[in-house]
């Protein structure tokens, strides 16, 4: 078995600022990470909120570094950001002053791929997800799932090896949420891409993933991988009412339980400290 | 090819949304105008019935009667020629300093949070006040009212052009980040276009106070220009010339602004909500 990616030991910090005057402290947001993703698999990667998965899709997409450790793409270290790698991020992050036909270009021009071939190739993965007839709509003219739409045919577009999906569908409404969902596995099927998909939704991550990474609250670790055994979920009716399905639902939501009250706790504590610092210092003092 | 059948499909969808109903768009332009009608009105009758003195505001009719007098004997357009050349001259200097000059500020970030203040400070120095300086340096020819322009047009534009490229949605920056572009091609492909708008509210602003300034410059020490021509007039007892004067200015202002906000319309159309 090689390896797609390759997340080794890696550990990340941020110097952080409670509230003005106070001295900045080291706030360790991945401790230890570690990951191996395979060709063409579909990797899900949950963990309560602030556990740190953005961070960790920031480092994979390399535009950050690591404190230690190591991030590989096919054994290769990641450098930078690069066209080998594609990013969907859930706020779509579309340029509002280009059509979808030339957002889905902007990777390619970035590729140096010449005109022609650029607008049938963006055409092509404008039809891939099933827009065709909007290619000259602005993003203000279209919804919430279709603009996630343009984003994921921009990504696919520059045909990257591993796509990074970042909650991508956490801002969409449940249906389109769904619909999503079931084409972004068709979609996955049909050009075999490496997916890394980062959620805080438990059924979307047993739905999704072949392989699903439970995070721990901060500092995030990858607490336990559960796999996830289905053979092909687009045939399945409603894989959501399979007994397997619900069953390892609640495996994950054992695993997550306690993370994510201990993560309300930490934001509880945060907004203590960055809103009434005065108090905890008196408390603390006594 | 199919691009600009659908672009012109969408480009008649927009007529059709604007023109289709005559009735709406007829009641639209009486929205518009009725009540400058009712002050134009208002404008003849109260002279003619002697409610105001006639020498002091003479009746609309005979302020276009001046106007055209003035029309046909070419003051109209000599005076006009020069005002525009002027505050053209200055607003267009303006955009090609201010322009490019912010973008860089607004680039590099500690470099705006020190200059600042200092552009406030400066934008909030009426332009007016320091006419007197400008004359003194400058002397009294086109110099320092082109000068006057556009220090007027300078600092608008300057601190638009800056908050539009600080204000750049840092997703859009980083999401063009992750498809690797250089620093130059993410300057040309996403700042500028993203902060457009936002130095297109400079543009507008340069493009009011570059008239508005200009005509009090004229005021002050010309031979020429609008301003001028009112003040002029206006000593010479030439009352109803005078109002003709006022009137071509406004008339000015409102069709700079009209060209500004279409040329923004065109180029910031994606901008449009739903607002509309």
């Amino acid at each position: 078995m090689t390896a797609k990616i390759s997340i080794r030991h890696v550990q990340k910090s941020f110097r952080i600022r409670r509230s003005p005057g106070q001295h900045s402290e080291h706030q360790h947001a991945l401790s230890d990470i570690h990951l191996e993703v395979r060709q063409g698999e579909f990797m899900v990667i949950v963990g309560p909120s602030g556990c740190g998965k953005s961070t960790l899709l920031d480092l994979l997409a390399g535009l950050t570094r690591p404190d230690s450790g190591q991030l590989l793409l096919d054994g290769k270290e990641i450098a930078g950001p690069d066209l080998d790698r594609g990013i969907v991020f859930q706020q779509y992050a579309l340029f509002p002053w280009k059509t979808a036909l030339a957002n889905v270009e902007f990777g390619l021009e970035a590729k140096g791929i010449s005109r022609r071939e650029r607008r049938e190739t963006a055409r092509h993965y404008i039809s891939l997800v099933g827009l065709s007839g909007f290619e000259h709509r602005y993003p203000y003219e279209l919804s919430g799932g279709m603009k996630q739409r343009v984003a994921i045919a921009r990504s696919l577009a520059y045909d990257p090896e591993v796509l990074l999906m970042d909650e991508p569908f956490a801002a969409l409404d449940a249906q389109t949420r769904e619909t999503l969902q079931s084409e972004l596995l068709r979609i996955w099927e049909a050009t075999g891409k490496t997916i890394i998909f980062i959620t805080h939704g438990i059924d979307e991550a047993v739905y999704l993933g072949q392989r699903v990474a439970v995070m721990s609250s901060r500092p995030g670790r990858i607490k336990q991988i559960v796999d996830i055994p289905f053979q092909s979920r687009r045939n399945e009716e409603d894989l959501r009412s399979n007994p397997e399905f619900v069953r390892l639902r609640h495996e994950i939501w054992e695993l997550l339980k306690d993370e994510v009250s201990r993560a309300q706790e930490q934001e509880k504590q945060k907004t203590l400290d960055s809103f009434g610092g005065k108090e905890t210092l008196l408390k603390g003092g006594a | 090819m199919a691009g600009g059948r659908g672009e012109t499909l969408i480009l008649q969808e927009k007529k059709s949304l604007n023109w289709g109903w005559p009735l709406a768009q007829l009641r639209k332009a009486i929205k518009n105008s009725i009540v400058i009608l009712a002050m134009l009105v208002i404008w003849e009758a109260a002279p003619r019935a002697g409610l105001v003195n006639t020498t002091f505001l003479p009746p609309v009719t005979e302020v276009a009667a001046a106007w055209w007098q003035l029309l046909l004997s070419g003051d109209l357009a000599e005076h006009m020629g020069a005002s525009l050349a002027r505050s053209m001259g200055g607003f267009l200097l303006a955009i090609l300093i201010s322009i490019p000059l912010g973008l860089a500020i607004g680039w590099w970030k500690p470099v705006s949070e020190y200059l600042n203040p200092l552009l406030e400070l400066m934008r909030n120095t009426a332009a007016l006040a320091i006419l007197p300086v400008f004359i003194l340096l400058l002397g009294l020819g086109e110099t320092s009212k082109v000068a006057i322009v556009l220090y007027a047009c300078l600092f608008p534009l300057l601190l638009n052009t800056i908050s539009g490229v600080k204000n750049v949605d840092p997703l859009l920056i980083k999401s063009a980040r992750s498809m690797g572009l250089s620093p130059v091609s993410l300057f040309r492909k996403v700042i500028i276009p993203a902060s457009l708008p936002t130095i297109f509210v400079g543009i507008r602003q340069a493009g009011a106070s570059s008239i508005l300034v200009l005509v009090a410059a004229e005021m002050v020490g010309a031979t020429s220009g609008l301003g001028y021509l009112i003040q002029y007039s206006q000593f010479s007892f030439l009352i109803p010339q005078m109002y003709a004067g006022i009137i071509t200015i406004s008339v000015i202002g409102v069709i700079l602004n009209f060209l500004l906000v279409n040329l923004e319309k065109r180029l910031t159309g994606w901008k449009q909500s739903y607002r509309e």
